[in-house]
């Protein structure tokens, strides 16, 4: 095998996953502690990235305030964490709340969910406009060339990002008492309110941490891919969901893995293989693993009592 | 209970309503609109419409069009396709039967024009897809008729210019497998240019599915074959990202697209990165002259931005029609007889003065039409470059 | 007499209401967009009973039901066009028309078998897990499916695949009456009966006891591992025959008809009628097929308006239309 071949495959599929690893971290994030499916945050991921584009464009567009190029990615990216997380709970109080009252079944509130998501990938259609947008460049693209391979560095800002979330995150759910508390709902969600822990809140900062990470995802994703469209989240959403399930849903950690490793999978099926034979060879491999490690790689078999 | 009375009155009040519909009196000429208008190309069927829109005023300005001695308004029926096929076929029917259309314009994919057109055909109504290139279309239904030419003329046009052009042996094709255009315009393309230089000069044929973002494991293969030049039939939200991730791995030879590239939108979200490349369509805003220039100025001013292929097309394809009822002379008011008559004179149809070229009708349904190669030049624009006739 | 009148007075009342029907499209009292409309219906309860079988009494959540459906539409419809049509890929017609009347719906039968057979490979991994797990392996099978149809090429893979109206046309030309409305109807009818009679069945009993307790289920001699192959082949196999139905009226079928929106599609209306209900999912399958024309001319706004009301019917009556009831209950039609 071809060294620089590979090498450059593999710098790209750290990219790619790197995507799938926040998106997945978002999905395991609220299934830990809701047990729910959030299906629409493949959505909050596309939100995200308008947010963020409309933040850059009037940020960079305007006459009025000047500021250097890395400044204005900066505040994107941050402005867009803060309005997504408002996005997140907005739909968490308006569409998921109401239903957790009720004590209705958990597929009902993950059909919501879907329809949500629905919601916002067609309102978005219906309110902005059927064009493509572009967003502007905010960073100077810079391609370092080492022999045949080349990585621009956007693409180590992006390895470099999701890395760093990860270590934030895991800092947070193993040292922070708030992270603690989450734990704890994910392991008993009866006890936790009787320990005086106010779940509602818990609930709603997972559902910004959460969504936080989709919205950084999604403004990395328009740096490097630039182009926007309405329905950009689903597919992303759906492959990000199943890598979150093989590594383990519930766990960060797996979750963190299983997004790279589709990432990987994709890449290097589409190298060696002929890449029409992507999607089948992708997906029968995640299915292998499934059933070799049912509850995922990461995941901890959680027993019943009878 | 409840419920049960109240669900079954809801089932009878919808009947009603279909009922009732299909009897409203026929006093305009109507004309139905299959687009995608939401789905995977909105922009698409946004174009198509406003040109439409744009015809249709101009024509109701004056009164209505001419058939006979008499001046009757049109009336455009606009439904939205969803870019799926079943709702292709769905919309079909209910504009031929529900809505008693004359005639149908669309759909302009030929996924959803291949199945929308076998209704049309066996329902006798004619119908013209403005954009839609795959062979399958027309063939064997002589209601069904195109405003653009065919793949099996384009794959060659882009394989002879590159050839000529850049001189070049060995060619590189990056394709969708999931979508039946990009999917055929690749294979019309390999066989004519393996039909110039020999089997196996095209190097690499890479492929993706649709929504794929990322192509640089497809694009290190393309670089690594050593290929001359890279042809890729996408759409407009695509070839952005496959052109900027070319150009980030290290291909600077030349890129050549065909007409899906001939989006407004293309220079938008491509910038600096689509500058010097060329693509096959069919027709060039920039450097038109007479009536095309006045299409243009005219779109522009009432929408805000430079039409692309697909309103210039439907604006031609719903001439086409208008011209073919004015020159049945006089309708009857009986739908079979009209919608007969009005594809009898479209057959005869020779040397229509379209926007986007002279158009003759084969015994097929497909205009004669010469394409045209475009460059991308320095200032954005798609500069006419050649004109290649067949 | 009187008696057998009673123990068969629904299939009597079916009967009518079908004759009715195929009347008023053969006639044309009814346009042929209402009937095209009709003929999804059909297929559209057909779709959302069988996976009620899986999600709604078995308490399963599977979201692959359109791989089924692509299996069977494909299988169904290269036999067809084989057999009974002259096509480009595979030359003349085997057969005469009259037997494409005859073989029709066996050609049918072998795509929903087909499709019971790759339900198998849903239902293997389905012993070992449960709940989100299965729901991801499902998915996958999906994509599976749709992938690799697109890359078999002598079908055409994702540029889909043609011909079903020259059979469709084969059988009028035997003799002129709408004959995909009928089989339509027979199916659809056959199709409730089957899973009638299976929920009411020991096998029903069985799959509504794994969705309670599994764990006790087994205890109590429930073979779990025998009603899982069962309603997952029971199921998909319905399914294949709705798919080889959809493909014939559409005359035209490409994979990208059969993604992960037409199994959300479908899932919304197992989910609307409420789960474990065949009442229910026939009710939800008629209005929802009948709201998404209605609403088609609402254009972009049409999938913002749909979502919204299925949320707030979420919100407000969360089991569903029927919730787990039947509409027996509700006539009081027999009395002991």
């Amino acid at each position: 095998m071809d060294t620089q071949l590979f090498f450059q495959n593999f710098l790209n599929a750290l990219q790619w996953g790197s995507f799938y690893a926040l998106i997945a971290l978002g999905y395991t994030l609220v299934y830990g502690v809701l047990l729910l499916i959030n299906f629409a945050h493949g959505d909050i991921f596309m939100v995200g990235a308008y947010l963020g584009f409309f933040f850059a464009v009037v940020l960079s567009g305007n006459s009025l305030i000047q500021l250097p190029m890395w400044i204005i990615f900066s505040l994107t990216v941050m402005l867009s964490m803060i309005a997504t997380s408002f996005v997140g709970v907005t739909i968490e109080r308006i569409a998921y709340r109401p239903l957790r009252r009720k004590g209705a079944n958990r597929l009902y509130v993950v059909i919501t969910a879907l329809m949500c998501g629905i919601i916002l990938e067609n309102g978005n259609l219906a309110l902005f406009g059927a064009s493509r947008r572009s967003f502007p460049e905010l960073i100077e693209k810079s391609i370092y060339t080492f022999g045949s391979i080349s990585i621009s560095n956007i693409k180590i800002m992006v390895i470099a990002t999701a890395i760093i979330a990860f270590i934030i995150l895991e800092i947070i759910i193993r040292k922070t008492r708030i992270g603690m508390a989450m734990r704890a709902i994910s392991y008993d969600r009866v006890a936790v309110p009787l320990m005086g822990i106010p779940v509602d809140r818990i609930i709603v900062f997972t559902f910004v941490l959460g969504s936080s990470m989709a919205a950084l995802a999604g403004v990395l994703f328009v740096t490097a891919y630039p182009v926007l469209e309405p329905y950009m989240g689903a597919i992303i959403g759906w492959k990000a969901f199943i890598a979150a399930v093989v590594g383990g849903i519930g766990e960060i950690r797996g979750a963190f893995v299983g997004g790279f490793l589709l990432g990987f999978i994709e890449i290097f099926v589409a190298a060696f293989f002929p890449s029409t034979l992507r999607d089948l060879i992708a997906f029968s491999i995640l299915l292998v693993l499934l059933s070799v490690k049912p509850t995922g790689l990461f995941g901890i078999s959680r027993s019943t009592k009878i | 209970m409840l419920n049960h009375s109240k669900i079954v009155t809801l089932i009878l009040c919808c009947s009603l309503l279909f009922i009732g519909s299909g009897w409203a009196k026929v006093s305009s000429i109507k004309i139905g609109f299959n687009i995608p208008l939401t789905g995977d190309i909105p922009k698409v069927g946004e174009c198509a419409k406003y040109a439409a829109k744009m015809l249709q005023e101009k024509i109701n300005q004056q009164g209505g069009l001419q058939v006979g001695n008499q001046r009757i308004p049109l009336e455009f029926v606009f439904e939205d396709n969803e870019s799926k096929a079943a709702s292709a076929t769905a919309v079909a029917l209910k504009l031929i039967t529900q809505d008693r259309v004359l005639a149908i314009i669309g759909p302009q994919s030929s996924k959803q024009a291949i199945p929308a057109g076998e209704i049309c055909d066996s329902y006798e109504t004619p119908m013209i897809s403005p954009w839609s290139t795959n062979p399958q279309t027309t063939q064997d239904r002589p209601f069904v008729f195109r405003g653009c030419f065919l793949d099996p003329f384009q794959g060659p046009v882009a394989a002879n210019f590159v050839t000529k052009e850049f001189k070049a042996k060995r060619a590189a094709v990056l394709y969708d497998i999931a979508s039946d255009y990009p999917k055929g315009l690749a294979e019309f393309f390999k066989s004519a240019f393996e039909k110039i230089h020999g089997k196996g000069s095209v190097v690499s044929f890479e492929t993706f599915t649709t929504k794929d973002r990322d192509f640089s494991a497809q694009l290190t293969n393309i670089i690594r074959s050593n290929a001359d030049v890279l042809f890729t039939p996408q759409y407009y939200d695509e070839v952005p990202l496959i052109v900027k991730q070319a150009h980030d791995l290290g291909w600077k030879k030349p890129i050549m697209g065909s007409d899906s590239w001939g989006s407004a939108e293309l220079m938008k979200l491509c910038g600096n990165d689509c500058k010097g490349l060329f693509f096959s369509t069919h027709y060039a805003a920039a450097g038109a002259k007479g009536k095309t220039l006045e299409f243009i100025q005219q779109y522009q001013s009432k929408y805000g931005y430079v039409p692309d292929d697909v309103a210039a097309l439907t604006w031609d394809s719903t001439r086409l029609l208008l011209t073919a009822i004015t020159n049945t002379n006089g309708l009857t008011g009986k739908q079979r007889k009209d919608r007969k008559a009005i594809k009898d004179q479209l057959a005869q149809i020779k040397n229509f003065e379209g926007i986007t070229g002279k158009m003759t009708f084969t015994p097929e349904g497909d205009p004669i039409k010469c394409a045209v190669v475009v460059k991308i030049n320095d200032q954005g624009a798609f500069e006419f470059y050649q004109s290649v006739c067949p | 007499m009187i008696n057998l009148f009673h123990a068969y007075r629904y299939w009597i009342i079916y009967s009518i209401f079908s004759f009715i029907i195929v009347l008023s499209a053969h006639q044309e009292w009814v346009n042929a967009y209402i009937q095209l409309v009709m003929m999804f219906i059909g297929i559209n309860i057909i779709l959302s009973s069988s996976l009620n079988i899986i999600n709604g009494y078995m308490g399963e959540f599977s979201c692959g039901h359109a791989g089924f459906m692509a299996v069977g539409a494909y299988v169904t419809s290269i036999l067809n066009v084989w057999l009974f049509a002259s096509d480009r890929v595979f030359g003349p017609a085997v057969f005469s028309e009259i037997w494409a009347l005859i073989l029709f719906p066996v050609t049918l039968i072998i795509g929903g078998l087909a499709a019971a057979v790759v339900g198998i490979l849903v239902a293997i991994p389905s012993f070992k897990t449960r709940g989100d797990y299965l729901a991801i392996i499902t998915l996958a099978v999906n994509y599976i499916i749709k992938s690799a149809i697109e890359n078999i090429q002598s079908i055409g893979g994702a540029r889909g695949f043609m011909g079903m109206r020259k059979v469709v046309n084969a059988m009028s030309d035997v003799w002129d009456i709408p004959w995909m409305l009928i089989f339509i109807l027979i199916f659809t009818g056959l199709t409730v009966w089957i899973i009638w009679r299976f929920v009411s069945s020991t096998y029903g009993k069985g799959i509504i006891a794994i969705r309670e307790d599994e764990i006790s289920a087994e205890i109590m001699s429930v073979n779990t591992r025998q009603m899982k192959i069962t309603a997952f082949m029971l199921s998909s196999g319905l399914a294949g025959i709705a798919g080889g139905l959809f493909a014939h009226i559409l005359g035209y079928i490409n994979p990208g008809s059969f993604t992960i929106m037409k199994s959300t599609e479908v899932m919304v209306m197992v989910y609307l009628g409420g789960m474990g209900s065949l009442s229910g999912s026939v009710i939800s399958a008629v209005l929802f097929t009948i709201l998404l024309e209605l609403l088609r001319p609402l254009q972009v706004i049409k999938w913002i308006v749909i979502p919204l009301m299925l949320i707030l019917l979420m919100m407000f009556r969360p089991e569903g239309i029927m919730g787990n009831r039947e509409i027996r209950d509700f006539l009081p039609l027999k009395r002991k």
